[in-house]
């Protein structure tokens, strides 16, 4: 073992190379790259204990199986058509008028996030909704610019919603459907928050809709039935079994390998093509990650933190966690920042955690994309995009994030005090 | 900015030249306004600018979220929004019914159709704000701006019927509203 100053600087520079490499890519290979070989080297180093890797690759094993299930989950329900149909719906019942397609992509993205993930929401539902926005001739900004704000606004529900509440789970010591019941109240205000910003920020492009008639959109394809029960039965499979103390991995299993078995059988996708949808490399980043933030935690930087983040779950501790939270989630990424937060406010408690939960979902809108957030925007901004797009997407990350965080903060202390953490 | 025709720059048919901003929902009325008070010898030129907002929203929200592999949205956005450029243009060369170039840009909406209609005899668009009721904000970011900076005279409409509280505006839908800006 390393003495604890040079752990933590090995780690530290792992870390950052890490990001890097996220933040820029080289070559366009993942950051699974990156990340494994930069865990493999803290392990040689002894920056890292063997045995404190694979103590971390134990606690990460369920989650990285859970994500992989979600994963494959949604998009078999890609594949039957579940967005498809949804975009089907939105146009039927927006008739054309953008403030009330507005309301119907609030509805569909903020449920999708819930419950097949924030990936699904940016990879499957957002071209479906730029499509439907097309095909009913209005713009399609708002529209889009709520997918991917609800991708992390509205992945508070339900711990399958996004990552960071996966990686978290575990540490609340909650039931799934207690963890939901809980964030049902943060999850409906940060969305309301989200809505009226939205319907005022947009306000001329949701007034100019197509004159006369509302487009011809009757022929829409009808809902996957099969698909959507097996998705509510993979739902409540996950309350069941969650509370009978079984991990809820095991329901995403259960309903991802029924939609595959399915799929296999019927020739609509090979075992390869279901291993794609897994996203291995992401999987093995996830674990390269949580064994390098493991190591940069346990060499110093958990200490140094610790007096940082405020204990007990009072409204003013409550914001301070979910606001550093936040702040962290936009100096590098939400990832790193809960896997650095979780030790730190799992002994103050469920409540503690959920706030950090709020921090690193909320918080990533506000600098775009809470990753090094300008330097994303440069490479995007290399795309086609102008510096006042950036400009636009600051402003509105400036009046949804900190309102949105505030109003949360105050509805998980309510729900907490309801229903008790 | 990527233009897929070459703007009319022939100075004796500069006056003729009659250029339409082809824009989500509004463009049948910019389209039907052109017809009716171009002359009769005009050369039309469709343009219509692409947002990118969008795709890049889509593209970076995707990169933001690290170690995903090859499901970036961005593309697919990028390929459904040339459609709808081209699906626009066509569908605003149909309704037009007369020969026309199609100019399909990238970039700053408000700066492209400027700088594009720069050399034109006639701009024509339609309010892209706030339609309830007549002022300022009847018109958006965009169309302000071009109002504001457009070398060219621009003949500015309603896409719908009018508010019907304008007070000597115009009662019949779709037709312009007579406002003639030139610098």
């Amino acid at each position: 073992m390393l003495n604890a100053a040079a752990g933590e600087t090995i780690s530290l520079i792992a870390l950052l190379a890490l990001l890097a490499w996220a933040v820029t890519r080289p070559r366009g290979w993942p950051e699974a790259v990156a990340a494994v070989p930069a865990a493999a080297v803290l392990v040689a180093a002894r920056a890292i204990p063997v045995s404190a890797a694979v103590a971390e690759a134990r606690r990460l094993g369920p989650v990285i199986g859970f994500l992989a299930a979600i994963l494959v989950l949604a998009r078999l329900c890609d594949d039957d058509g579940l967005f498809r149909a949804c975009g089907g719906w939105m146009a039927r019942t927006s008739a054309g008028r953008p403030r009330r397609l507005l309301a119907q992509v609030f509805v569909t993205a903020a449920v999708t996030t819930a419950v097949l993930s924030l990936d699904a929401t940016v990879v499957l539902l957002t071209p479906v909704v730029f499509a439907t926005a097309a095909k009913l001739d209005v713009r399609s900004r708002p529209h889009v610019y709520a997918c991917t704000h609800l991708a992390n606004s509205a992945s508070l529900l339900l711990p399958v919603s996004n990552l960071t509440n996966l990686l978290a789970f575990a540490a609340t010591g909650l039931a799934f459907g207690h963890f939901a019941a809980l964030m049902a109240l943060p999850w409906l205000a940060v969305i309301g928050v989200e809505y009226a910003v939205f319907s005022r920020f947009f306000a001329s492009d949701l007034s100019t809709g197509p004159a006369g008639a509302a487009p011809d959109t009757a022929d829409g394809p009808g809902l996957p039935r099969f698909t959507l029960v097996v998705v509510a039965l993979t739902l409540a499979g996950f309350v069941v079994a969650s509370a009978a103390g079984v991990s809820p991995a095991w329901a995403a299993l259960a309903g991802a390998a029924v939609l595959a078995a399915r799929a296999l059988k019927g020739r609509r996708i090979t075992p390869l093509g279901v291993l794609g949808a897994a996203d291995v490399p992401f999987l093995a980043f996830v674990l390269g990650l949580g064994i390098v933030v493991e190591a940069v935690v346990s060499n110093g930087l958990g200490s140094a933190l610790a007096p940082l983040l405020p204990t007990g779950t009072s409204v003013p501790a409550l914001l301070a966690i979910a606001g550093l939270s936040a702040a962290l989630a936009n100096v590098c990424n939400n990832l790193p920042a809960v896997l650095v937060l979780l030790p730190l406010a799992a002994p103050s408690g469920a409540g503690a955690v959920l706030a950090v939960l709020l921090g690193v979902n909320i918080g990533p809108n506000l600098t775009y994309t809470g990753s090094l957030a300008t330097l994303l925007w440069r490479r995007t901004l290399h795309r086609h995009g102008s510096a006042a797009d950036l400009a636009e997407f600051t402003r509105l990350g400036l009046l949804t994030v900190p309102a949105g965080l505030i109003i949360a903060v105050l509805a998980l202390w309510l729900a907490l005090h309801g229903i008790g953490g | 900015m990527v233009s897929e025709a070459d703007p009319v720059t022939d100075s004796d048919s500069t006056a003729r030249s009659v250029f339409i901003w082809v824009s989500e929902g509004t463009w049948r009325a910019a389209v039907d306004a052109a017809l009716s008070h171009a002359p009769p010898d005009a050369s039309f030129t469709l343009l219509h600018v692409t947002d990118d907002a969008g795709p890049d929203a889509a593209h970076g929200a995707y990169r933001g979220m690290f170690g995903r592999v090859g499901h970036d949205p961005g593309a697919r956005l990028d390929a459904l929004a040339t459609a709808q450029a081209a699906d626009l243009l066509e569908a605003a060369a149909r309704r037009l019914g007369r020969p026309c170039d199609r100019l399909s840009m990238h970039g700053n909406t408000e700066r492209a159709v400027v700088t594009a209609s720069a050399s034109a005899g006639l701009l024509v668009i339609a309010r892209d704000g706030d339609q309830s009721r007549p002022g300022p904000h009847s018109l958006g970011r965009a169309g302000r701006f071009i109002v504001d900076h457009a070398i060219c005279p621009v003949l500015v409409v309603w896409p719908g019927p009018p508010p019907r509280d304008t007070p000597g505006g115009p009662r019949t839908p779709g037709k312009p509203d007579r406002k003639r800006h030139s610098l």
